[in-house]
C-alpha cells in the first residue's frame, strides 16, 4: 500500500473522514463481535442469566474431550474431499482436455456450469433433497429403472451414506466453478511453452505437470481457499437436508456451534468451538496464501 | 479439417455431459414445480400435465412468500447501497488519500474477510438483543453492511491503488478537491469495479441464512431463504410446492446473475471467499 501525500494545505487526516462511517459499523457489528465470541469464550454463561461465570479453558477442554466437536469436524474433513479434492481434480481435468483451443459456445457452458454458485444453498438443498427422496426421487427411481433396485436408498436417513450424499451436493455446486477458474487462469500461459516442449518432445502428461499446473498456481490456490473454507463452515446445506442427522451422522461444526448456542443455551461452549472454527479458517487461508506469494516470488 | 473435428467431439461431449449434470437438477425442479401431488409420482421428468400456476400462487399468498419476497427486498437493496457507498469511501481512503495509520488498519478489516458468520453470531444476537434491534430489519442490515464493507474495501483499494496516478494529479491541479476528484474524475472509471461489487454484495445479502434464522423470529420479518427452510419443515413430502418456492427464492439471484455473468465470474475468480 503506497502512501499518499497530502496536497500543500490540505490536511494529513483527510482519509480518516472517508473511512469513519464504514469503519464505525464495521468495528461495532463485526469486530467487537469476533472479540466477544472469543472472550465469552472463558466463560460458563446460559445466555438468560445476569451471571457469567470466568472458567478459564474448560470450555476448551471439555469441546476437546466430549468427542462432539472431534466427530463433527472429521465430518468437516470428510467434505472438504467432497467440496475441494474432487471439485479440483475435475477442474483440473475438464480443463486440460479443454484447454487453450478456442471452442464456439463457450459461454454458454461457463454461463450453466457457474450456476448453483448463485443459488442458494436452501433451494439447492431442497433439490437434493428431492432427488435423494426414499419414494419418488430421481436417483431411486432411476436405479429401479436400470434395474438395480437392490441399490435404491433412503439416501439421507441412512447412518452410513448421509455423510457422502450431503458431500456430493458440495462436489455438485463447486467443480464448475473451479473449472472455469482453471481455464480462465490457461488463458494466461503462453501458448510457446507448450510449443517448446512439443519440440522437445514432451508428451501431453508432461506438460499438465510440467507447465499447466505450474501455470495455474495462483487459480489453484483460490479454489482451495474458497472450497476448503466453504467445507469448514457449511451451515445451511446440512440444516436443510439432514440438521446433522441422522443421528449425530452428519454434525458439522458450523451446525454444532447453532444447536449448542441456539437450542441448549451453553453459550460458552459454543463460543469455544467458534472461537477454535475461525482460528483454523484464518490460519489456511493465510497458510494457503503465504505459500502461493512464497513460490511466486521464487519463480518471478 | 477432419483431425479438428475428430478433437473437438469429444470434447463437447465432455461438456454436454458436465453441463446437463448441473442442468438436469435444476430444470427437475423447475418441472415439479408446475406438477400436482398425484403427478409428481409419474416420474421426475415426465411433463406436467398443464403449466398451471397453482403452487406459485399457494407459495405466494399461503406460504407468505409474497412477505418474505418483501422482506429480501428491503434488506438487500439496504445492504448494497449502504455497503458500495461506505465501500468506495473506504477504498479510496486507503488507495489514494494520505491517512496516516493505514498500514495498521488495513489488516484489521481483512479480519473481517475471512472470519465466517458462525464467529460473529453469537454475540450479535445478545448483543441486538441489548439495543432492542433483535426482530427488526436493522438486526439484518447492520451485520451484513459491517461483513460486506471489510470485502468491499478490500475490493475498491485495489481498484483505487491501481487507477491512474496522472489523472488524479492532473484533477487536482484543475482545482478540484479530492472530493470532487472521486466522483467526477475516478467514479467513471471505477464503474466495472463497482458493479462486480453490487452483484457480489446483493448475491450474499439474498442468500444469506444463519444471521436471518438466528435474528429473526417474528414470521413477517423473515427472508426468503429463511422461510422457504421453514417451509420445507412444514410441507416436508409437498415437493411441488417446495419447487415452487425455492424457485421463487432463486429466481432474483439467476436473473441478476445472466445479465451480469462476466462481473459475476470475474469477481468471484478474484477470490472472492465470502458468501
Amino acid at each position: 500500500m503506497r502512501s499518499n501525500q497530502a496536497y500543500p494545505g490540505e490536511n494529513k487526516w483527510k482519509g480518516w473522514l472517508y473511512l469513519l462511517p464504514g469503519l464505525l459499523i464495521y468495528l461495532v457489528f463485526t469486530f467487537y463481535p469476533i472479540l466477544e465470541t472469543i472472550r465469552t469464550s472463558f466463560y460458563q454463561w446460559d445466555g438468560f442469566s445476569a451471571r457469567r461465570v470466568w472458567v478459564g479453558l474448560e470450555n476448551y477442554r471439555v469441546v476437546f474431550s466430549d468427542g462432539q466437536f472431534v466427530s463433527a469436524f472429521v465430518h468437516n474433513l470428510v467434505f472438504i474431499v467432497f467440496f475441494c479434492v474432487l471439485p479440483v481434480l475435475i477442474g483440473l481435468f475438464l480443463a486440460s482436455l479443454l484447454s487453450r483451443k478456442k471452442m464456439p459456445g463457450m459461454t454458454f457452458f461457463r454461463t450453466v456450469l457457474f450456476l448453483p454458485q448463485v443459488i442458494s444453498m436452501v433451494v439447492v438443498g431442497v433439490i437434493w433433497r428431492w432427488i435423494f427422496n426414499p419414494q419418488f426421487g430421481p436417483l431411486n427411481v432411476l436405479l429401479t429403472a436400470v434395474g438395480l433396485s437392490s441399490l435404491t436408498r433412503p439416501w439421507l436417513g441412512d447412518f452410513a451414506l448421509a455423510l457422502p450424499a450431503v458431500g456430493s451436493i458440495g462436489t455438485w455446486v463447486q467443480y464448475g466453478f473451479c473449472m472455469i477458474l482453471f481455464l480462465a487462469g490457461m488463458q494466461h500461459i503462453p501458448e510457446e511453452y507448450y510449443e517448446a516442449s512439443s519440440l522437445d518432445g514432451a508428451n501431453a502428461f508432461q506438460q499438465f505437470t510440467h507447465i499447466t499446473i505450474p501455470g495455474l498456481r495462483a487459480e489453484i490456490g483460490v479454489a482451495l481457499v474458497t472450497t476448503i473454507i466453504a467445507a469448514l463452515r457449511v451451515f445451511d446445506l446440512v440444516y436443510v437436508t439432514t440438521r446433522g442427522g441422522p443421528g449425530n451422522a452428519t454434525l458439522v461444526v458450523g451446525f454444532l456451534i447453532y444447536r449448542s448456542a441456539f437450542q441448549q443455551n451453553r453459550i460458552g461452549y459454543a463460543s469455544a468451538i467458534a472461537t477454535i472454527l475461525m482460528v483454523i479458517i484464518l490460519v489456511i487461508s493465510l497458510l494457503i496464501r503465504r505459500l502461493q506469494s512464497g513460490s511466486a516470488e521464487q519463480t518471478a | 479439417m477432419n483431425s479438428r473435428i475428430n478433437q473437438l467431439v469429444p470434447r463437447y461431449l465432455l461438456l454436454i455431459a458436465f453441463s446437463l449434470f448441473v442442468l438436469l437438477p435444476i430444470f427437475g425442479l423447475f418441472l415439479s414445480a408446475f406438477k400436482t401431488d398425484t403427478q409428481i409420482i409419474q416420474g421426475p421428468f415426465s411433463l406436467p400435465q398443464s403449466w398451471n400456476l397453482e403452487n406459485f400462487r399457494q407459495a405466494w399468498f399461503t406460504g407468505r412468500f409474497n412477505i418474505f419476497f418483501k422482506n429480501s427486498v428491503v434488506v438487500s437493496l439496504a445492504v448494497v447501497i449502504a455497503s458500495v457507498f461506505l465501500s468506495v469511501l473506504m477504498g479510496y481512503a486507503f488507495g489514494l488519500l494520505p491517512m496516516p495509520g493505514k498500514k495498521w488498519l488495513f489488516p484489521l478489516i481483512l479480519l473481517g474477510y475471512m472470519v465466517p458468520f458462525e464467529a460473529v453470531i453469537i454475540p450479535l444476537y445478545h448483543f441486538l438483543d441489548l439495543l432492542g434491534l433483535r426482530d427488526s430489519y436493522w438486526a439484518l442490515i447492520l451485520p451484513q453492511i459491517g461483513l460486506s464493507v471489510s470485502f468491499g474495501t478490500l475490493w475498491m483499494t485495489s481498484f483505487f491503488e491501481n487507477a491512474p496516478r496522472d489523472l488524479v494529479d492532473a484533477a487536482a491541479m484543475d482545482g478540484c478537491n479530492r472530493w470532487q476528484t472521486l466522483w467526477r474524475v475516478l467514479w467513471p472509471l471505477a464503474k466495472p469495479s463497482i458493479t462486480t461489487l453490487i452483484v457480489l454484495i446483493f448475491m450474499w445479502t439474498w442468500n444469506e441464512f444463519l444471521l436471518a434464522l438466528v435474528l429473526i423470529q417474528d414470521e413477517t420479518l423473515r427472508t426468503l431463504p429463511v422461510g422457504l427452510a421453514f417451509f420445507q419443515g412444514k410441507y416436508t413430502a409437498n415437493i411441488p410446492l417446495l419447487a415452487a418456492g425455492a424457485l421463487i427464492v432463486a429466481l432474483p439471484t439467476v436473473v441478476v446473475y445472466v445479465l451480469f455473468q462476466r462481473f459475476f465470474i470475474r469477481g468471484m475468480l478474484g477470490g472472492a471467499v465470502k458468501g
